[in-house]
């Protein structure tokens, strides 16, 4: 057996898999995005009917579609920058040589990363609950008049961005630790000698040198958060007054409860086209800048 | 600001921040054991008065959380055995062998990695409709058999193995399935291990797809029945977090006992190779 034989050998069941059931389904639902796929399509094949871009053109004029991309734009805007400050936070008290036993902390902020998403939102709809909630509790004992968290379409949204901070923020915040621990010590010491204030570390050295953390972090964490759908499930049901419908939210429902499959996968393509275009673009923004 | 006082403000603060993380958690577990009711008054108690194990007992008797937990364990071990052997011997030939369009194949699959899972699901359902696979255990193995993380994992791994023991196995008459079963596959444990830990907890977590797939009850992994359960009991707290403790508890051990695999694993996949 030569070595090119046994290399294709190797990789075929692997290659096979991905490429029937994830990139052959890909171009599968760019096609569909333009049929009628439905119910009698899904029975039978032949009564698939190709209708050009009525799929695209019937979304764009449906404002479900617009208050979902809107809902799910405004838990990325908001969301995005608290769960990397918090990433950030939390990796330099760990990084700090000040911390005592920083792997127990680490250990404890990452937990959440692990637990099953359905758990958990199971877990925060209960400290949301209006009137038993362990929140409101807290606010009542600071004075603050008890929030209908996810009763009232204002808070709605804000409090699932709660639940996705503390559930993601340790994932980010080891990729932020290792990035601390690899710039070079001397850049420090350059600083001190220079008569820096910790605070001008921060800014001067310890920002600039995590540049590129930045970036990685940040299109992993807006193409996560683009996929918001566990969430408004299990929390709200896509309410009140559809304020949590999110893109994948309505793809569901438009897809597996109305069986408007050909129009779920524009919801799909289009979910995608806008999540390359929001990553793609800063990593070609990030490239150009040192030559400028 | 002198030196204690900094310690003691950076320690504190982390403490905080510990508590704060941990809590919903711990205040899950403690709910957990509640009597039915104790949870829904005001003030939130903290602790149950009188510890009970009715809500796991009712679980378990009445909700069929076993047969939940039991389609969650063989889901999800089963999707995790496929996907170290396909991925192992994947990401090996990618790293060490040559092949006729491997730069293209490797570029092809780079690129792959941008797609989000869910523009493949509905596709997807209208394949495993015609192959007879909606609502079966394979439909939510199946796909999560290979993946391009995966290949990408150990093929950044297995380029650190040397040539030369490879070349040295195959002067000495081995033939290829024998050098990737006694030479490669022991020296890609730890990275196997890590790969493991990921397709678990992976499949395991995993949502959207099976809850499309599996509409059958008594097929459903635990997340989509815990879902299920949280629409029909709104009002009982005390056993949604019971049900919440058995769906967390598996994947939160096994996180702890293998932390270090799982962290290198975030930060391998986090640096593009």
């Amino acid at each position: 057996m030569t070595s090119s034989r046994a290399a294709w050998l190797f990789a075929a069941p692997a290659l096979t898999v991905i490429v029937v059931f994830f990139l052959l389904p890909v171009a599968a639902a760019f096609v569909l995005s333009f049929t009628d796929f439905d119910l009698y399509a899904l029975a039978d094949i032949r009564n698939l009917r190709f209708v050009g871009l009525e799929n695209y053109t019937q979304l764009l004029s449906n404002p479900l579609f617009w208050k979902a991309l809107g809902n799910t734009a405004w838990f990325v805007v908001l969301g995005v920058p608290l769960s990397i400050a918090a990433s950030l936070a939390a990796a330099l008290l760990i990084h700090s040589k000040l911390a005592r036993a920083p792997g127990i902390f680490r250990t404890a902020y990452f937990a959440p990363v692990v637990t099953t998403l359905v758990a958990v939102a199971v877990v925060w709809r209960y400290i949301f609950h209006a009137r038993y909630g362990l929140l409101n509790y807290l606010l009542d004992g600071l004075g603050i008049d008890p929030v209908d968290w996810l009763g009232d379409p204002r808070w709605s949204m804000p409090s699932i961005v709660i639940l996705a901070v503390w559930k993601n923020f340790g994932y980010n915040m080891i990729i932020f630790v290792a990035a601390l621990q690899s710039i070079p010590q001397d850049l420090y010491e350059a600083a001190r000698i220079d008569g820096s204030s910790s605070w001008q570390e921060l800014r001067h050295v310890t920002l600039p040198m995590l540049k590129p953390t930045f970036a990685l972090v940040g299109i992993l964490t807006i193409a996560g958060y683009f996929q918001l759908f566990a969430e408004p499930y299990v929390m709200t049901e896509g309410g009140p007054l559809q304020s949590t419908v999110s893109v994948l939210y309505f793809m569901y429902n438009e897809g597996f409860k109305w069986w408007n499959l050909g129009s779920a996968s524009a919801v799909a393509f289009v979910l995608f086209v806008i999540i390359l275009v929001v990553t793609v673009i800063p990593v070609r923004l990030a490239r150009q800048e040192p030559g400028r | 600001m002198k030196s204690w006082l900094a310690t003691a403000v950076i320690n504190g603060v982390l403490v905080a921040a510990a508590i704060i993380t941990l809590f919903p958690l711990l205040w899950m577990l403690s709910v957990s054991f509640m009597p039915d009711g104790m949870s829904s008054v005001f003030p939130p108690p903290l602790v149950p008065e009188n510890p009970t194990l009715a809500n796991y007992r009712e679980l378990f008797a009445q909700q069929r959380m076993g047969r939940y937990f039991l389609n969650s364990l063989l889901v999800a071990t089963v999707a995790t055995l496929f996907s170290l052997l396909l991925n192992g011997m994947a990401g090996y030939a990618f790293a060490k062998l040559r092949f006729a369009g491997r730069e293209h194949l490797t570029r092809l699959l780079l690129a792959g990695l941008l797609i989000p899972a869910q523009v493949t699901m509905i596709p997807l359902f209208g394949l495993m409709k015609a192959l007879g696979l909606v609502n079966s255990y394979a439909a939510v193995i199946v796909p999560a058999t290979a993946s391009i993380f995966g290949i990408f994992l150990v093929r950044q791994y297995a380029l650190s193995i040397p040539d030369e023991l490879i070349d040295a196995a195959r002067v000495d008459g081995a033939s290829e399935t024998r050098i990737f079963r006694s030479i490669v596959a022991p020296l890609l444990a730890p990275i196997l291990v890590t790969l493991g830990i990921f397709t678990f907890l992976a499949t395991w977590n995993d949502f959207m797809w099976p809850l499309i797939v599996l509409s059958d009850r008594e097929l459903q992994t635990l997340p989509v029945a815990l879902a299920g359960m949280a629409r029909e009991y709104v009002q009982d707290s005390e056993l949604m977090m019971a049900g919440s403790v058995i769906t967390i508890l598996p994947v939160l051990v096994l996180f702890l006992a293998l932390q270090r695999h799982y962290i290198q694993g975030i930060l391998m996949g986090s640096v593009k190779g």
